[in-house]
């Protein structure tokens, strides 16, 4: 049982990441952004959380940095794609190789520095609580923060005006604007919050699922935070479903090991990817459920008609 | 019921707008009275559109004045409008697709009202102005003529002094639109003045006190419409008298060229409607017009007989005799098919892309254009050139883009690049659609001519006018059903209005109904 | 006065060849304030990055062999982001294309025959275009994004390689180092020159990006991929399979990049290694778009963003930079770039347009 308790907690901590970058995303993706620079973002953001953290001391300044940074690249892509009108596409993807770039020039000298892991948050008589307790209620801060950021997310899309106005705008950009919405405006702020969660993503890599830095050490979850979007056809729950999901065979992938069965660590190593190719063609071959809820703007660019 | 003494609701002055390579609006003067329907009138692209989008906010004028009320205003944005009490129905809905009908409504307030609210007013708006709408259904899931009720209600919320209707009976049947004369008078006679834009002369006459004529971006005249006659109003929008192509009664057709049997197809857009159980044949010589309101199932129907879209069954689509249900485009083009879509640019033709390259982009086969997988350069070219020729059509040269032609000169130069081919069965989607009408005319002449030389021509159109101009028998498509075939001229205009609504009898009975007796023609 | 912009009725055809240039000019700018603020003498690391190697003939030929890959892969891309298609595992096909052709090098042991480097060739093209059919048949059966399939494909692809050259395929004398034995000196492409590592590869390169000039400028085929890209209605109407088109463009992307691939460890590398490329299939993105997607304007920008390599091992070798550095330039590189294209398709109008009378 404790074993299991350990195993179910390492879940958690490998689909924190994943939560944050693709909730981030789907807000981006409802206003009809489509920013595939989601790698790039987190690992700026887990560079700048670790070297703010490192140096200030400040784990809470550190976690600000994260979404700050993540934010600020968010803005570069925002910039190019709906005041330059640039593709979204390639500008997403130059994001991701910029970003791999210069997170791993800004931390060249924090390769192989230890950093104190991010403090648990517990609740004095329920984190001893048998198996609830550590499974919980014994997690540090990001981690609740990504669990509320769920029904935040659906309770701003689904019943706030400003979020009505957004998917609208998502939706169909060209009346959106003849009726006075602010098309670029929104965007924007979409863009950046998505540019800032997928900062904390990255934030809670280095300072919290492995306290540390080391380059490019995304490895590729935020393209997997991209596929959970597709997978949870735009929408909040079944994204919090699908990081999980992600999140096990992740952890699976670990553990089948230590169990001693003799497959070489590469194959293991690939059922991540295989797994998120195998989602990503589940959900698309019902061409019909797929769209019904997909943004009719996504990737389009917006000029506004004459 | 315009108040002489009051100052004019709205009176523009000297409004111009600048757009790349067209002035849409040249020093612009209108002035509207309060509770007056008042006409604004014009062929597309005179500019009407763009004059509207102005008074709303979404546009800005390079020049001019506004004055509301008599005070100076400058009017930057829709929410500024509607502030004002300026409301607007668009000519394409500015409606979400995927919303409901309360969400749709509260999109187009400012103030962020509870949706229960909400819909409750959109009842009782609804009851007032016999606008019948359930606000928790889908906007989807909605007829065109429910979808221009949810944007009138979402003006009506607002309480408008002015209300800018654009276009709003392109989308409706005779029946819908007779209702929406009853609303937009009750309107009127609560004070609510009301610009309508349109370029239907027998509507305007109908309804309206006061009309201004646009051309070219310019006011040429302004009228009271009902004391001129259609033919004075159109000499007025066209500026000068034009020769309009007319059928010569043919004798007799030869064998069908095209036949469809029993097709039943899904639509292919997510909100499409479907087709099922349509049949018809197109003989030799023959143009057979199918007229019906947008949104029944046209695009459906020219997938599949383009071939975009598959039939399951090879037999149910016959060209020239050959079973050719189950062939793509470019093997319908082989068997002597060609096709104009709805669309002009991003489907009829590739609006980057020169004209040279538009007409290898349908032309390849018919044309001889290829040469072991290269292209014959010197061979298209002296097509498109033949194209531009024969059709005069009005451009830089067949190196500018498709994109840079006025849209009647595109269409006359997709037309051109089909008939040239020389097909056996042409298909063509609303010939003339936003065309001026000069080259309305060359169409419809072109048309006839091809008609004439053998060609079996289907013509699919919501411009009724049109059909009844050129078709040699008319049917009417309505939510993906076929009607009877109807001998145009002895076809009566009355049923023809009822089965576009999708008020027409059950087929089987209709099919020897041809002039329509059983059914009274409605006022 | 708030600038604004206005789109062109046609696109700026000087603005197609001028904006590369801006983008690299200001990439250098901006380049210097961020080595200024680093605490470096912007000159120094300018001169360092993009003169010193090439001023001498090996410099050169290392150059050349840098955008040999890059152009191969970044043609193959081309294709398909001209149809619309974004394959962006170009790294894994490479990686595949090297699995394939050093397979068969390993195999064939050390007394290869010569007539070996044709098969590798054809095992390494036929390696890519299998991991590019993955995403092909993905796409056209069941409308699964190539985006997120092609790239996820890249990191199974370079496991496959880390478990080859950790397991089977490793060399039994190399010090249990993870890689494999050398390939026989006669299964390696050969060199052109002496004193320098320039092999054929170089010369085939280029007589492929001519080739692909000649498909999409003169075939119909270029045609249609064209009219895909630019307008898939327009092709349906035409009757352009786009499910043709998605396989022809992922297959030659992913053969082209397979190719790649083997030139690497049959030329400069001559084993398989556990990382055969630094990123070769990712950086051509930069490359196609620099190219503007033109196979002639690939072989300038294959060659400018090859020295970017060069430059990034020289500022490390002389100034103790990172590597990275290479990266924060391709990026830059590739946003002003697509910032500048802006220009292309529209124009900026500084406040008020101008009122031009017009007849009619």
């Amino acid at each position: 049982m404790e074993t299991l308790t350990a195993v179910l907690i390492t879940v958690i901590g490998a689909a924190t990441p994943l939560v944050f970058a693709a909730t981030g995303e789907l807000v981006a993706e409802k206003s009809g952004v489509l920013n595939l620079g989601v790698e790039g973002m987190m690992l700026l953001g887990a560079v700048a959380a670790f070297a703010v953290a490192l140096t200030t001391g400040s784990a809470t300044l550190g976690i600000l940095a994260g979404a700050a940074a993540g934010a600020a690249l968010a803005l570069v892509f925002a910039l190019l794609t709906l005041t330059l009108l640039a593709n979204q596409v390639a500008s997403g993807l130059a994001l991701t190789i910029f970003g791999i770039g210069v997170s791993a020039l800004i931390g060249r000298s924090f390769v192989g520095v230890p950093l104190q892991r991010l403090p648990q948050l517990d609740l004095p008589g329920i984190s001893d609580l048998p198996i609830l307790g550590p499974l919980l209620f014994s997690h540090d801060a990001l981690v609740y923060l990504s669990i509320l950021a769920i029904p935040a997310t659906i309770w701003f899309l689904e019943r706030s005006r400003a979020g009505l106005i957004l998917r609208a705008i998502g939706e169909n950009h060209q009346a959106a604007h003849a009726l006075g919405h602010a098309v670029i405006k929104v965007r924007y702020l979409a863009v950046m919050f998505g540019g800032a969660m997928a900062g904390l993503g990255g934030a809670y890599l280095s300072l919290a699922y492995t306290p540390m830095w080391a380059e490019n050490m995304t490895a590729g979850r935020g393209w997997i935070a991209l596929a959970l979007v597709v997978f949870a056809t735009w929408r909040p729950g079944r994204l919090l479903l699908g990081a999980y999901l992600f999140g096990g065979i992740t952890v699976a992938q670990l553990h089948i090991q230590g169990f001693g069965f003799d497959i070489p660590s590469q194959f293991l190593s690939m059922l991540p990817y295989l797994a998120t190719i195998a989602v990503l063609v589940a959900i698309s071959a019902d061409g019909a459920r797929a769209r019904l809820n997909a943004p009719a703007s996504l990737g389009r660019i917006f000029y506004p008609e004459a | 019921m315009a108040d002489e003494g009051a100052p004019a609701r709205l009176r523009l002055r000297g409004i111009s707008k600048q757009f790349p390579g067209c002035l849409a609006n040249d020093k612009v003067d209108l002035s509207l009275g309060q509770g007056e329907i008042h006409a604004l009138l014009g062929e597309n692209g005179a500019g009407k559109s763009t004059l509207v989008k102005i008074i709303y906010g979404v546009l800005k004028a390079d020049s001019g004045a506004l004055e509301w009320d008599g005070k100076a205003v400058a009017i930057t944005s829709p929410s500024q409008a509607r502030k004002l009490g300026i409301a607007m129905v668009f000519q394409h809905f500015s409606l979400f697709e995927s919303m409901t009908v309360a969400e749709n409504v509260a999109l187009g307030l400012d103030d962020g009202a509870n949706l229960d609210e909400l819909s409750a007013k959109v009842g009782e708006i609804g009851r007032r102005y016999g606008l019948a709408l359930q606000p928790e259904r889908v906007v989807h899931d909605l007829s065109v003529g429910e979808r221009q009720r949810v944007e009138i209600v979402r003006c009506l919320m607002q309480n408008p002094r002015l209300l800018i209707m654009d276009e709003p009976t392109s989308v409706l049947t005779p029946g819908e639109a007779e209702a929406l004369f009853v609303t937009l008078r009750q309107l009127a006679a609560e004070g609510c003045t009301i610009l309508y834009i349109s370029h239907k002369l027998e509507e305007i006459r109908a309804l309206c006190s006061r009309a201004t004529v646009m051309r070219g971006g310019q006011v040429v005249a302004n009228c009271d419409p009902r004391q001129e006659t259609a033919h004075d109003l159109a000499r007025l929008m066209i500026g000068e008298d034009f020769d309009q192509a007319s059928k010569t009664a043919e004798a007799s057709f030869g064998a069908a060229r095209l036949r469809v049997q029993g097709l039943n197809m899904a639509a292919a857009a997510i909100h499409g409607t479907p087709i099922s159980g349509l049949d018809l044949e197109v003989a030799a010589g023959e143009i057979l017009g199918i007229a019906g309101v947008a949104g029944n199932g046209q695009n459906t129907l020219l997938a599949a007989l383009s071939g975009e879209q598959l039939c399951a069954k090879a037999e149910t689509i016959c060209i020239e005799g050959q079973n050719a249900g189950d062939l793509g485009p470019r093997r319908r083009r082989r068997l002597g098919l060609a096709f104009v879509p709805e669309e002009r640019l991003g489907h009829g033709a590739v609006p980057e892309m020169s004209l040279t390259d538009n007409a290898l982009l349908t032309g390849y086969d018919r044309q001889d254009l290829l040469s072991r997988g290269s292209i014959m350069f010197a061979r298209t070219r002296d097509y498109a050139q033949r194209i531009v020729q024969s059709f005069q059509v009005v451009t830089g040269g067949i190196g500018a883009n498709a994109g840079s032609l006025s849209g009647g000169n595109l269409q006359k130069f997709i037309i051109g690049r089909e008939l040239l081919q020389q097909p056996k069965v042409l298909v063509v989607a609303h010939p003339t659609w936003g065309v001026d009408a000069g080259a309305a005319a060359a169409i419809h002449t072109a048309l006839l001519d091809l008609a004439h030389q053998g060609t079996a021509i289907l013509v699919i159109s919501q411009d009724l006018d049109e059909l009844l101009q050129i078709s040699d028998r008319i049917a009417v498509l309505s939510e993906g059903r076929l009607s009877e075939i109807m001998i145009t001229a002895e076809a009566d205009i009355g049923r023809i209005g009822l089965l576009m609504g999708g008020h027409g009898e059950n087929g089987e009975a209709g099919q020897l109904d041809k002039q329509g007796e059983h059914h009274a023609a409605p006022a | 006065m708030r600038p604004r912009l206005e789109a062109r009725i046609g696109v700026s055809g000087a603005m197609v060849y001028v904006t590369p240039v801006l983008a690299v000019v200001l990439t250098m700018a901006c380049g210097s304030v961020l080595f200024a603020a680093l605490g470096h003498n912007p000159a120094a690391v300018l001169y360092a990055f993009f003169v010193q190697p090439i001023s001498s003939a090996y410099g050169l030929a290392e150059l050349t062999i840098k955008a040999t890959p890059l152009v191969l892969c970044a043609i193959g891309l081309s294709f398909g982001f001209r149809a619309n298609i974004w394959n962006i595992g170009a790294e894994g096909q490479l990686t595949l294309g090297a699995i394939a052709g050093g397979g068969l090098a390993l195999w064939a042991g050390d007394d290869a025959s010569v007539w070996f480097l044709p098969a590798m060739i054809i095992a390494s093209l036929l390696g890519g275009a299998a991991w590019a059919a993955i995403p092909a048949y993905l796409k056209t059966r069941f409308n699964a994004n190539e985006i997120l399939t092609s790239l996820m494909l890249t990191y199974v692809a370079i496991l496959l390689l880390s478990y080859l050259v950790h397991g089977p395929w490793k060399d039994p004398d190399g010090y249990s180092f993870p890689q494999s034995r050398m390939f026989a000196d006669s299964v390696l492409l050969p060199l052109l020159t002496m004193g320098t590592r320039l092999h054929l590869g170089a010369p085939i390169a280029l007589l492929l990006a001519l080739a692909a000039w000649w498909v999409m400028a003169r075939m119909f085929v270029g045609f249609q991929i064209k009219v895909v890209g630019l307008t898939p209605a327009a092709a349906g109407l035409a009757g352009f399979s786009v499910r043709r088109l998605t396989w022809i463009t992922l297959l030659t992307g992913g053969a082209l990049s397979g190719l790649a691939g083997l030139f690497e460890v049959a030329g400069p590398i001559g084993q398989l290694l556990p990382s055969i490329s630094p990123g070769y299939g990712f950086t051509a993105i930069i490359v196609a778009f620099l190219g503007r997607l033109h196979p002639l304007g690939i072989l300038l920008a294959g060659l400018l963003i090859a020295l970017s390599y060069l430059g990034g091992e020289t500022v490390q070798i002389e100034l103790g930079l990172p590597l990275a550095v290479s990266g924060v330039f391709q990026g830059m590189l590739l946003f002003f770039l697509l910032a500048s294209d802006v220009l292309v398709r529209y124009r900026i109008r500084w406040g008020r347009s101008v009122i031009v009378q017009e007849a009619g």
